[in-house]
């Protein structure tokens, strides 16, 4: 089986969030393979050792993304695929990211398309299913279950915790949710054996793209912190006593029963 | 500029969710002074359009027939490209709801449009329309405009406040017959797993428990609590990961982002991934034995002690309130 992994290295949002020049402050910070990308990476290898076949893992972004790429490799995915779009695109969306992993994939006939069901840095949660939508194949996002049997597939999805139970066919993407797997760890030999394997990088070029081709459809005009939160108030006395208070604070002063 | 805005509603169980009554909101702001058109799209759902304009829709354009009793990306997509066909909108809302996650992405690379997803407020500003929208889990905020395609957002539930409801509003309730072709995802089975009535994405009051209310038995005193607020049960990852609960109920970086008006974290230590689901609730509250607990940080009001001992006597208070009220 043919399978790809849309995988996006991102910010830890453990990290304390700075903002300098009107954007987020990445000196220094740590960057991981988005957690949901993580279950997408875990499934799609579950799937090759039940059916056969090859993991290929793809990013767009810069070189930066090589580690999180190798970290794929060493959980054991069979290849990576950088798309290194920092000379080409400056401010690129959705948009611009599922055109071009849509260009990428589109003569590849994959059987299985995996991808996080959002990143947790953007969140925006659109390139799975805009990727689709250009390679005319259907999908199901947010996916705690995938089981193949030959051409069928059946899938439980989450829908805001009731759970569909959905059956269609391959070719299909899937974008995963918490609950879909335990992602593993990369062992010492798959961390030795991910040196080895191809990890090959395109730029817009080789895909036949140019910039005005994925030119982003929205812009951001400001990033800003919330404001702080003052500190809240931890109530005195007798138990009894605290929480009438504290009925009482949510009632007159919070207002919000 | 005045535009014409399409909204999509979204019908729960016979009824409208919130969430699209906020989208109109949201679709007032856009219009400018245009037209804003409801799109009701399901098995029958005619009735609901007159609902939809006493929330503030000029008029309603309905697609049913029974491929589209239950949503699919295939169907739904199908229907409301027939309606935007129709139509020619300049703008388009729906919920940032499932329903909306799956389906706004398609409908943007249909239209090859800009979408800005999961915004939490829109205003006109410098002659744009802007939308404000929460990032890094909600840990910073960025105001995005559409530059290509439809004014096109989803919005997050709780956040923009819906129109008074006014009794005396009419408008035109039509219906748009289309052929639903090809689906290829077939819904075989629904399983429902989450609270009964209260959807906690939607919910105005969220109680939470974490790895402290000990067993799947301890979440019995937060379910009574939230039946008396009518609101939902959550969890953080620790109460999911012991398996107290279903991890439906989980909130944080993974699970569910929610911003209820009140939310009563239980024995819940605040890690950061947790916080990162509910820092942008409106008003928190903080149950825990440990006074070091990180949640208090994030509190607005905190009780130190044995939420076994705190949660039944709130649960007490609020029914005195209810009752007084």
């Amino acid at each position: 089986m043919n399978i790809y992994v849309l995988m996006k290295r991102t910010f830890d949002t453990e990290e304390k969030i700075t903002i300098s020049g009107g954007s987020i402050n990445e000196d220094g910070a740590e960057f991981i393979i988005n957690p949901y990308d993580e279950y997408a990476i875990e499934e799609a290898i579950q799937v090759r050792d039940a059916n056969g076949g090859e993991v290929t893992v793809i990013s767009v972004g810069n070189e930066e993304a090589e580690k999180q790429l190798r970290t794929a490799l060493a959980m054991g995915a069979d290849k990576a695929v950088l798309i290194n779009t920092e000379d080409d695109v400056e401010n690129g969306d959705q948009f611009t990211t599922a055109k071009i992993l849509a260009e990428y994939l589109k003569d590849k006939e994959a059987d299985l398309i995996l991808a996080g069901n959002v990143a947790i840095d953007g969140g925006s949660g659109q390139v799975g299913p805009r990727v689709a939508d250009v390679l005319d194949i259907p999908y199901v996002t947010t996916i705690t279950k995938l089981e193949i049997n030959g051409e069928t597939v059946t899938v439980t999805r989450d829908v805001e915790g009731d759970s569909e139970v959905i059956e269609t066919s391959l070719p299909l993407l899937v974008t995963a949710q918490q609950g879909l797997n335990e992602p593993r760890y990369p062992s010492l030999p798959g961390i030795m054996k991910a040196k080895k394997k191809p990890l090959d990088e395109l730029e817009l070029d080789d895909l036949d793209l140019d910039e005005d081709d994925v030119e982003a459809k929205t812009k951001t005009l400001e990033v800003y912190l919330p404001p702080q939160k003052a500190a809240g108030r931890v109530l005195e006395g007798e138990l009894g006593d605290q929480v009438k208070e504290l009925v009482n604070l949510l009632h007159s002063e919070a207002k919000v029963v | 500029m005045a535009r014409k805005v399409l909204v999509l509603g979204e019908v729960r169980d016979g009824s409208l969710r919130n969430v699209s009554f906020e989208a109109v909101a949201a679709a007032k702001t856009v219009a400018e002074g245009g037209e804003v058109v409801g799109v009701l799209i399901g098995g029958s759902v005619n009735p609901l359009g007159a609902e939809l304009v006493k929330y503030g829709a000029d008029r309603v354009v309905t697609v049913e027939s029974e491929k589209l009793a239950q949503y699919t990306p295939d169907g739904y997509s199908q229907a409301l490209m027939a309606v935007i066909g129709e139509e020619n909108p300049e703008g388009l809302i729906l919920g940032h709801t499932a329903l909306g996650k799956d389906l706004a992405p398609k409908i943007a690379s249909r239209l090859s449009s800009g979408l800005i997803s999961d915004a939490t407020a829109v205003e006109v500003a410098g002659g744009n329309l802007v939308f404000t929208r929460p990032i890094y889990s909600g840990k910073a905020f960025e105001k995005k405009v559409v530059t290509d395609g439809l004014i096109f957002a989803t919005i997050r539930p709780n956040n923009i406040a819906p129109l008074e409801k006014d009794e005396s509003r009419s408008g035109d309730v039509s219906s748009l017959s289309v052929d639903i072709k090809d689906i290829r995802t077939i819904i075989k089975d629904v399983v429902r797993k989450a609270t009964e009535g209260v959807d906690l994405s939607e919910a105005k009051v969220v109680v939470a428990g974490g790895r402290g209310v000990k067993s799947e038995d301890g979440f019995e005193p937060l379910k009574e609590l939230a039946n008396v607020l009518g609101g939902a049960v959550g969890a953080s990852r620790g109460a999911c990961d012991a398996e107290y609960c279903d991890y439906s109920l989980q909130i944080g970086q993974t699970g569910k982002v929610v911003t209820p008006d009140l939310y009563i974290a239980c024995g819940i230590s605040g890690a950061i991934q947790h916080l990162a689901g509910m820092s942008n609730s409106k008003v928190i509250v903080a149950i825990n034995k440990d006074p070091e607990a990180n949640i208090f940080k994030v509190a607005d009001y905190g009780i130190v002690g044995d939420l076994f001992e705190v949660v039944p006597m709130l649960t007490e208070e609020f029914k005195k309130l209810k009752v007084h009220s």
